[in-house]
Formats: structure tokens, sequence, C-alpha cells
């Protein structure tokens, strides 16, 4: 699940030589560049628009997701709102399903995500700073966990305790545990040999103190930073399980389920596919070029 | 070295054990018996508490469990008892094809992430590798089950170059299998692609600031010289590492693929194995594809070792500051 990510990895130093015209000797040196990109800003305004939607998806003026708006697989139709993306097989409005599909991928992805790094925080501080057995321990685990095939282990534990939104949150966090984990662990081994962690023990600080209010508030800017990228991972995860129909139990519509049935579909109305697989593209994309975007700005280690 | 990879076998041994005793307690929790699924819905309690003392399901759990894994370490994973075939004799006809898929997948996205890798840390900052940059995301991206109907869409709906499902062995001829093959393969490749490109791309542009490539270039080398017969060698170490591992984790990874494909591979063979409730299939699945995981990550590590010089040299002087360095402790493996 590791993606190592780099982005412009040679940063001239602003500090040294500008750009003296024609100095014999002196060496040319670009000025930086204020990197303002477009797909960053993009991003932004994409998770903007998609979070207001699925949020106040209760007060717009959507036909319900349950319920047949038109003739099944009608093809879309600009100026009618519900029809605006066309309809399904069932003949329920893709628009509707579309917008309250989006407020399930972002609440599993993100609850998900959210307790995956809260508890994978809690191992990686106790084993980085603690080291020896207890660090074994848990590295062990985390392993262990990684072993396991993600999807397979995820139809499992949805197959065996039945599909239902909270069984997939768990299932995700439990997924999402071990990424977290070693990052924590890993930054935690390097700040707790920080002079100011020794300063505060000899102090007479406790570990919980240290741990709390020296150690953790310095792992915040890289695990936050790597949250967004977690969670684009788990909406990929939590659309292929409702693909494979064990994820989030019709009728309640999902991203993946809408995608569910492709093939059969393509031919005559590609667009009952393609309008959640857009959706669900630009979500995901914009939450990885967040996380780039941040970890850019956040990480000590992506600036080296 | 021997005792660091002796240590790692250990290791290793140690996770594959755990696995297969997390997937027990899991699917212990999974309603009904093994027992209900064969005899069906009219089946009466002693029938269903006579088969059970038959299949050895009224045992403790942790003897169970002892006597699967004396089993499993022969090489006997059990049978499923809904088709009645030996769970290895399904894996072994499934494999193939889950094989397949992956290492074209992983050639094809090889092959786009070392010009895109290449080319890009060629011109570190430009605008072209941002471009590139901008491209993998987008790649990253595309999960299969997004980049799989819209390959059908295009290949399969609208230019009919290729078959959108089935599945044709390679027995039957190379053609008609690659043919089948390409799509799935396809789908795999593009988040692959990103993770390579960057990896490959890192690796290069560190390379590049190394003195000997600016003495090269100081020869009066050529920069294409330069990069392919002086940097891209030492450079290829983690990009190798990265594709070993996706491969590992490919072999567990394609069941979207193969679902929406209609393949008859690994992942179809477990999916359909968990709808029907099969939890010895279920079981030798995760068990053996756990076991190919941990045995390349660790050959991976070991040979990380072994091929690259620099690494070597490195273990040792770590060694010789410090013992206690390495990621297992010597107490544990002894124990």
């Amino acid at each position: 699940m590791s993606i190592t990510t780099t982005k412009s990895a040679v940063k001239a130093t602003p500090n040294t030589t500008r750009p003296s015209s024609g100095g014999p000797g002196v060496p040319y040196i670009p000025p930086v560049k204020k990197q303002r990109s477009v797909t960053v800003w993009f991003a932004y305004f994409w998770l903007a628009l998609i979070i207001l939607l699925a949020t106040f998806a209760w007060v717009l003026p959507l036909a319900p997701y349950d319920a047949p708006v038109g003739s099944p697989r009608t093809p879309p139709k600009p100026g009618d709102l519900d029809l605006l993306f066309g309809t399904d097989k069932a003949g329920r409005s893709i628009l509707a399903r579309t917008i309250w599909g989006a407020q399930i991928s972002l609440v599993v992805g993100t609850v998900a995500g959210l307790s995956g790094a809260f508890l994978g925080t809690v191992l990686g501080l106790i084993a980085g700073y603690y080291r020896k057995k207890v660090d074994w321990v848990i590295t062990l685990v985390a392993d262990v966990l990684l072993a396991f095939p993600v999807l397979i282990l995820l139809l499992a534990i949805t197959a065996i305790f039945s599909p239902s939104i909270p069984t997939l949150v768990i299932g995700l966090t439990v997924a999402s545990i071990p990424t977290f984990m070693r990052l924590a662990r890993a930054s935690t081994m390097s700040w707790a040999s920080r002079e100011f962690v020794r300063a505060a023990k000899n102090m007479g600080a406790g570990d919980f103190r240290i741990l709390t209010r020296e150690i953790l508030p310095n792992l915040l800017p890289t695990l936050s930073s790597f949250l967004p990228i977690v969670v684009a991972g788990l909406i990929v995860a939590e659309g292929s399980l409702s693909f494979l129909g064990l994820g989030v139990p019709p009728p309640t519509p999902s991203w993946g389920g809408m995608i569910n049935g492709a093939s059969e579909v393509l031919q005559r109305a590609p667009h009952i596919v393609f309008v959640p697989a857009i959706a669900l593209f630009l979500t995901v994309f914009s939450l990885n070029q967040v996380g780039d975007h941040l970890r850019c700005k956040f990480d000590r280690s992506m600036q080296g | 070295m021997p005792i660091n990879i002796l240590q790692r076998v250990g290791y290793a041994l140690l996770v594959i054990v755990l696995v297969t005793v997390g997937t027990t307690l899991l699917l212990s929790f999974a309603p009904g018996s093994v027992a209900e699924v064969i005899l069906g819905e009219g089946a009466t309690p002693e029938n269903i508490a006579t088969l059970k003392a038959q299949l050895g399901l009224d045992l403790p759990m942790w003897q169970q469990y002892l006597n699967w894994l004396g089993h499993a370490l022969q090489g006997d994973l059990g049978a499923s008892p809904i088709t009645h075939v030996p769970v290895m004799t399904a894996i072994m006809q499934r494999l193939p094809v889950t094989l397949e898929i992956a290492f074209l997948g992983l050639a094809m996205a090889l092959a786009v992430a070392v010009i895109l890798g290449v080319i890009s840390a060629a011109m570190p900052g430009s605008a072209v590798d941002r471009g590139i940059n901008v491209l993998t995301s987008v790649f990253i991206s595309v999960p299969p089950f997004v980049s799989g109907p819209l390959l059908i869409f295009i290949f399969a709906v609208g230019m009919h170059a290729f078959p959108s499902v089935g599945w044709s062995p390679l027995e039957a001829g190379l053609g008609p299998n690659l043919r089948n093959a390409f799509l799935p393969a396809l789908s795999v490749a593009f988040m692959e692609i990103a993770s390579f490109q960057r990896v490959l791309r890192t690796d290069l542009v560190s390379t590049l600031r190394e003195d000997y490539v600016a003495a090269a270039r100081a020869k009066g080398m050529g920069k294409a010289y330069v990069m392919f017969r002086h940097a891209f060698r030492p450079s290829s170490f983690s990009l190798l590492t990265v594709a070993g591992i996706n491969l590992a984790r490919l072999i567990g990874g394609t069941i979207v693929v193969e679902t929406l494909f209609g393949l008859p591979g690994l992942g179809q063979l477990v999916s359909n194995a968990i709808m029907q409730r099969d939890v010895i299939t279920v079981q030798g699945v995760v068990t053996f594809v756990a076991v190919v995981f941990v045995i390349v990550n660790m050959l991976v590590d070991i040979s990380y070792g072994l091929i690259d010089p620099r690494v070597r040299k490195a273990e040792r002087a770590a060694k010789k500051k410090t013992t206690a360095a390495s990621r297992i402790p010597r107490k544990a493996v002894q124990a």
C-alpha cells in the first residue's frame, strides 16, 4: 500500500545567487517558483463542492434516491434536474443517487480513515517510544495485518457480519491501522531522541505527558497530510466492495454499487456507469492531489 | 549475514502462523457451520451433529486448528464441502489466470513507468515533469472498477478490438489468450504505473546528483548514455522491490478485475466461496495468498542485500556499530 510520492525533488536555495546577468563563474540558479498548480486549486474546489452537495443533499430539490422518476435507462437530458444525468436500470435519478452516494462514500471513508489514524497513531506512539518488546509485538501485529490480502479480508468480514455500513467502517478501519501505525512509529522514534524530549524527561515529565504534549504535536502535520491519501484509498476500497455487491446494502446508493453490473448496460446506456465513475475518479484524484500538496508543505521528510 | 537471513525466515514463519490463526478465528464467527452448508435446508439436528463429528467440527477450536495446520503443512488445505474439489487443486487450477493478469499488468506498467520516469528525472521541476506528475496522479485515481468499464466501452463496445468478457486458456493458443488478457491486464496496470514512476524518478534524481555522474558528464558523455549506462541500473533497485511486492499483492488483489471481465482466477474462486459460505476454501485461499505475500516480501528483503553491494556494506557497517539496530531482537528468534 505504500506509495512514494515526490514532487520536484530539486529545490533551488532561495538565498544564494540571483540570476545576475552574465557574471562569469556564477552558477545560474533559477528563481523559486511559487507553485500554484491549477490541479491543486481544482482539487480543493471539487472537494468543497462535493462535500457541500453531500452535506446539504437533504435540502436540495432532488428526487428520492430509491424511487423511479422516469422510464429506465433514460439518457441524460439537460434542463430537467432529475434527468440531468439520466436514469438507471430502475428509472431512478442518477443525479440524486450520485449525490446521496457521495454522502455514503465520504462518510465511510472519512470515519474509517480517522478511526484508523487514531488507533494507528496510538499504537505507533507506544511502539516508537517504548521500543523493545512492546514495539516488537505491535510491529508483528501490523505485519500480520498487512499480510492479509486486503480486499479478501474485507469481503470475508462483510460477508460474515452481513453487509452494512458499520461493518464496512470497522473493516476499513482495521485495514488502515497498519499504515498509520508504521508512519507514527517511525516519526516517534526520530522525535523521541531529540533534546527537548530529554529536557522534558529531566524536568520530571511522565511518559503520558511526553507522548501527548511533546511528541504528538510534532506528528500531527505528517499524519494529517497523509490522511487525505488514505481516505482516497478507503473510498476506492469501499467502492470495490460495493461493486462486488458486498459493500453498502441496496437501495442505499454508493458509487461502487452504481457501477455494479456495468458490462450489461455499457452498450446501450453508458451514462449509468460513467456518471458515478467520474464522480468517484474526481474525488479520489482531488484527495490525492490535496494529500500531495499538504505533504509537500508540512512533511519535513519530503523537503530533504 | 546467515544469522540475519535466519532471523528473517523465522519472523516470516511467525507472521504466517499468526495469519492462519487470525483467519481461523475470523471464520469461526461465520454463522452456520460447514455441516449445515453441506446438508442444506432440510437437515435435522441429529444429521448435522453426526456430520460435525465426522468432520471433526465438534472438537474444541484449538484442536480443529491444529488438525487443519497439520494437514496444511503437508500441502492439504482440505476439500470444499460444496464442490468436493480439494482446495489446493482448485487454487492450482485458478492460479495461472491470476498470475498471467498480474504479470502482464505489471509488465505494461513497468514499460510505461520506465519511460515516464526517465523523462521526468531528466528534467526535474520542468513543465514536462509536472505534467507527468499530474498524469500519474490521474492514473493512480483510476481503480479497476472505473478503468475496466472505460476500457470495455472504448475497446470492446466501441472498436470491437477485444472481447469484453471471457477467458481462453493458454493451451488453446497464444493469440486468443492474449486477446482475452489484454484489457484486464491494462486495467490492473493503471494504478501501478504511478507508484513505479514515482519510485524510479526519486531514485534517478538522487543518483543523477552523484559525483560519478558529474564526472561522466564532464568526460563529454552524452545525456542518454549517462542516463542508461551510469544512472539507470543503480537507481532500479527500489523499482524492482516495489514490483516484486506488488506482484505478491496482486495475487490476492485482482478480484474486481476477474469479476468484471469474467475470468476464472483466484479472486473469483474466493469471492464465490465467500458468497456460498464455503469456509474451508476461503481459509485455504487466504492462507495461500498470505504465505505467497510473506515469502515474496522476505525474498525481496534478503535479495536486496545480496544484489546491491551498497546495502550489503551499509548493513555490515551498521552491525559493527550497534547489533541492536536489527529489526528483530535476537532473543525472540532463540525463544
